[in-house]
């Protein structure tokens, strides 16, 4: 079962280490808040992917060479930590770049922005809204 | 089987160095939105240093706790974004 170490391991091991390079590169090279959210989630999202299927190809290698049920138990558990971290990484993006939006930030290289007119209008209908309710009180 | 231990060692001290250059960032960041993004990127990276460590030392209690950070972290960068949402205005 040696084999499954130089055909699989290593480069699961070498495409996580390069992809979170990039990841964390794009931190240091770009402009931009939103330019530097595009790159380092996704990089850093997908090199985590790759790191823990190199963990799951060794449990699997683990459980052929007889290491009993305990190796079950790691490939469960890292799915479980996989399926978290690729809805939570996704989901934080998001309500950071929103929040990056709406804190004033605007993006630097960006030729049209259609993002203003929806939050301009929301805006008015959260104006309207507090109006009405303090002619309630009054 | 002890070569592929020494090489999630090896990964994991890479990005541990990785990490360290995202603190970087959060402390240099010109705005709090970057320094938000920064702790996110370090925050996926501390879970994947755990997972590799779990196999390099044989311990399935470090990929438990990479869930429960996971989590944790989740609601940390919610309320981030909430904060820096709220405090413009």
């Amino acid at each position: 079962m040696s084999w499954m170490i130089n055909v699989l391991i290593i480069p699961f091991i070498v495409l996580g280490i390069v992809v979170n390079s990039l990841g964390v590169i794009s931190l240091f090279r770009f402009k931009d808040v939103y330019m530097r959210m595009h790159g380092a989630t996704k990089c850093s999202t997908l090199g985590t992917i790759f790191c823990a299927l190199a963990v799951i190809v060794y449990s699997i290698m683990q459980l052929g060479a007889g290491g009993g049920v305990r190796f079950v138990v790691l490939i469960i558990h890292i799915v479980l930590a996989l399926f978290g971290l690729l809805i939570g990484n996704s989901t934080s993006a998001h309500v950071l770049s929103r929040a990056a939006y709406r804190s004033g930030i605007l993006p630097k290289m960006a030729v049209i922005d259609e993002y203003a007119e929806f939050c301009k209008k929301e805006l008015e209908a959260e104006h309207a809204e507090a109006e009405a309710k303090n002619e309630e009180v009054e | 089987m002890t070569f592929a231990r020494s090489l999630f060692c090896f990964a994991a001290a890479w990005l541990g160095v990785l990490a360290f250059g995202s603190v970087l960032r959060m402390i240099q960041g010109p705005t709090d939105a970057d320094r938000a993004v920064a702790l996110d990127t370090m925050n996926s990276l501390v879970i994947a240093i755990m997972i590799l460590l779990s196999a390099a030392f044989d311990s399935i209690l470090l990929v438990d706790l990479a869930i429960v950070y996971g989590g944790l972290s989740f609601v940390a960068t919610m309320y981030l974004g909430r904060y820096i949402e709220r405090r413009s205005r």
